[in-house]
């Protein structure tokens, strides 16, 4: 008899396909079936389209309407589908222009009296509309401002379905509605941590601005009360700003993982900092239904760090593995594969041993030999090879943080440095960091005398090949950080000294 | 009889001499057994019908035939099944239509003729 059509975004790890809604009305006994593979939230969709249809003045036709999802085989969750297939269901009996309703994108849950719910995901969805060529979308009014966040489309915020139908034409009185507004963001703290509280350290201090340079990760291995968790919170403040691109990344990812508001874009590089009780699924990404990401998602370009790394899972360390190399995860489930970003710098914190003082010519460790390899034994060879830079943490004395003449570098310097630095290795490199052949024999190959300490160190067994090269990347952000055009022998010694700083 | 029996029993006819002008013949009203009722059974160019009509006064409370809930349709095919087997209706086609009704006994407001309908 009628159809009605429109659009809308089924979400798939950060990435949507755009979905055809087809609503069809035809003879038959009064009811709403909907088919295309929905989970039990968008199931529920025809009831709260029913009563929200009802609820603002329209009549629910009263024949048979069947919703259609398209793609049928593409399995399809939330409630975002409610504006859609309700304004689908005016356009097809009439009450709205069926043409205006079928070129716009429609996101939103209904409630039963008829306003329009926010929802998450708002972000990455607006994206794929844009992508997928639509030149409007409508959204929720409370998810207005994260959806205004993509340029290059129309964004049509509506407090309720009312609304929605008169912006698309129909004829519907004058209302007034209160908007549904989310949750309120809590208020970013403001970080007022800043490096300059790190006293009697700074050869930790600057090892730290080689990792935030070079993106490094790095393993900070100390005594308790040395300060690793304090040097790890500010490696974050001293990272540069997010790119526009990176940002609308970061803020897609955080949308997907919270129902309060995003109506800022991220600029700051995230900071995560996970339990060692946390799970595999957790970390990755995964979840029965939707899949959500992880804590390698939600550090993308940012820092995952992992305080206490011997008391995480082996498993949970291990998986960490395959994301650290290519840079993004994909979680595979048997109906679906979701592709999360994972570019993300780790860093690891541990204590020396089980008691904590091994090493500490102060306190006396009370640990066995054996407990104390297998300790950090719990931190698998494959992980740590991938460890840039290994920083031993020392206990400060009283000697050090009393001296008044010691130079303390405050966060604004620090960054102003790693800023310089990224500037000159992007420069000479462009986006993408040069294969490690290049360094090592290619276009980028230093002279014989530079490359001494490193040589001697392979040729003695001190240094893997992958080894070898990861120095001779951080040799390069040292030369960066140092202004210098390419590494000297200086920059490469204190490269192999912080790939090789800590011996386990 | 009770009010809404009254409606019911009006409806019902409205509906029969609806059937007619589209050319069917009645052949059963309000036909009965053990596991309940049929309101009409008609027949055109060898096709069966069997009929269920709701009668409302208004639509305030939902379309009549919202009222016809898929356990009452599935009691309505079993039920021709009875009807079928009563008077040895072996062969030929059959088919459940609904009517609904918009009227207040004495004038008709509305009345919708849903043909061959699944729940």
């Amino acid at each position: 008899m009628s159809i009605g059509r429109t659009r809308a975004i089924a979400l798939n790890g950060v990435s949507g396909t755009i979905v055809d809604i087809e609503v069809d009305i035809a003879s038959g006994l009064p009811a709403m079936v909907l088919v295309g593979l929905p989970d039990a939230s968008l199931g529920e969709a025809k009831d709260r389209v029913r009563s929200a249809l009802t609820n603002s003045g329209f009549t629910v036709p009263p024949n048979r309407v069947t919703v259609n999802l398209s793609p049928a085989s593409l399995p399809k969750q939330g409630s975002g589908f409610d504006l859609g297939i309700a304004l689908a269901v005016l356009a097809g009996s009439g009450v709205v222009p069926a043409e205006s309703v079928a070129q716009c994108v429609h996101l939103g849950e209904l409630a039963l009296d008829g306003r329009v719910r926010p929802v998450s995901g708002v972000l990455p969805a607006v994206v794929a509309a844009r992508e997928s060529g639509a030149q409007s979308v409508m959204v929720p009014w409370g998810n207005r401002a994260e959806a205004e966040l993509v340029p290059g489309i129309r964004v049509l915020p509506v407090a309720s379905l009312r609304q929605g139908a008169a912006l698309h034409g129909a004829e519907v009185g004058e209302h007034n509605i209160e908007p549904l507004v989310p949750s309120p963001t809590t208020a970013a703290p403001v970080d007022d941590r800043d490096l300059s509280d790190v006293v009697g350290q700074p050869e930790v201090v600057e090892a730290l601005i080689v990792a935030a340079a070079g993106g490094h990760h790095t393993f900070m291995l100390g005594s308790p009360g040395a300060g690793k968790t304090m040097l790890a919170e500010r490696l974050v403040s001293i990272l540069p700003e997010l790119s526009p691109e990176h940002a609308l990344e970061v803020t897609s990812v955080a949308s997907l993982s919270t129902l309060a508001a995003v109506d800022t874009l991220i600029t700051r590089p995230p900071f995560e900092a996970p339990h060692h009780t946390a799970t595999a699924v957790s970390i990755i990404g995964g979840g029965s239904g939707v899949i959500r990401p992880g804590a390698v998602s939600r550090a993308s370009r940012g820092v995952l760090f992992l305080d206490e790394a011997p008391e995480f899972s082996p498993a949970v360390l291990d998986a960490l593995r395959q994301p650290l190399e290519s840079g993004v995860i994909a979680i595979h489930r048997a109906r679906q594969v979701a592709q999360f970003p994972a570019h993300l710098q780790l860093v690891l914190a541990a204590n020396p041993c089980p008691c904590g003082n091994a090493g500490d010519p102060s306190a006396e460790c009370t640990c066995t030999p054996d407990r104390r390899r297998r300790y950090l034994g719990r931190l698998s060879g494959p992980i740590l090879d991938r460890i840039d830079i290994h920083i031993p943490v020392r206990r400060v004395t009283r000697a050090r943080f009393l001296d008044p003449g010691e130079p303390r570098i405050t966060t604004a310097e620090a960054r102003a440095r790693v800023v310089d630095a990224r500037a000159a290795a992007h420069s000479r490199w462009g986006e993408s960091r040069p294969p490690a052949n290049d360094l090592r024999a290619g276009r980028y190959r230093l002279d014989r005398r530079s490359v001494a300490p490193l040589d001697s160190a392979l040729d003695r067994g001190a240094l893997s090949m992958r080894g070898y090269d990861r120095a001779l990347r951080i040799a390069w952000t040292i030369a960066d950080l140092a202004g210098a055009s390419s590494p000297t022998l200086d920059h490469v010694g204190r490269a192999l000294y912080l790939r090789q700083g800590v011996t386990t | 009889m009770a009010h809404k029996d009254v409606l019911g029993q009006w409806g019902e006819s409205v509906a029969a001499e609806y059937l007619v002008t589209e050319g069917y013949r009645v052949i059963d009203r309000r036909w009965r057994c053990a596991r309940g009722e049929i309101d009409l059974i008609a027949q055109r160019e060898g096709l069966l019908a069997f009929v269920e009509v709701k009668t409302r006064r208004s639509l305030k409370f939902g379309h009549p035939l919202e009222a016809i809930t898929p356990a009452k349709f599935s009691r309505l095919r079993i039920l021709a099944g009875e009807w079928c087997r009563s008077v040895s209706h072996t062969n030929g086609l059959i088919r459940i239509d609904a009517i609904g009704i918009v009227g207040d006994g004495v004038s008709v407001l509305s009345l919708d003729h849903r043909v061959g309908v699944i729940a």
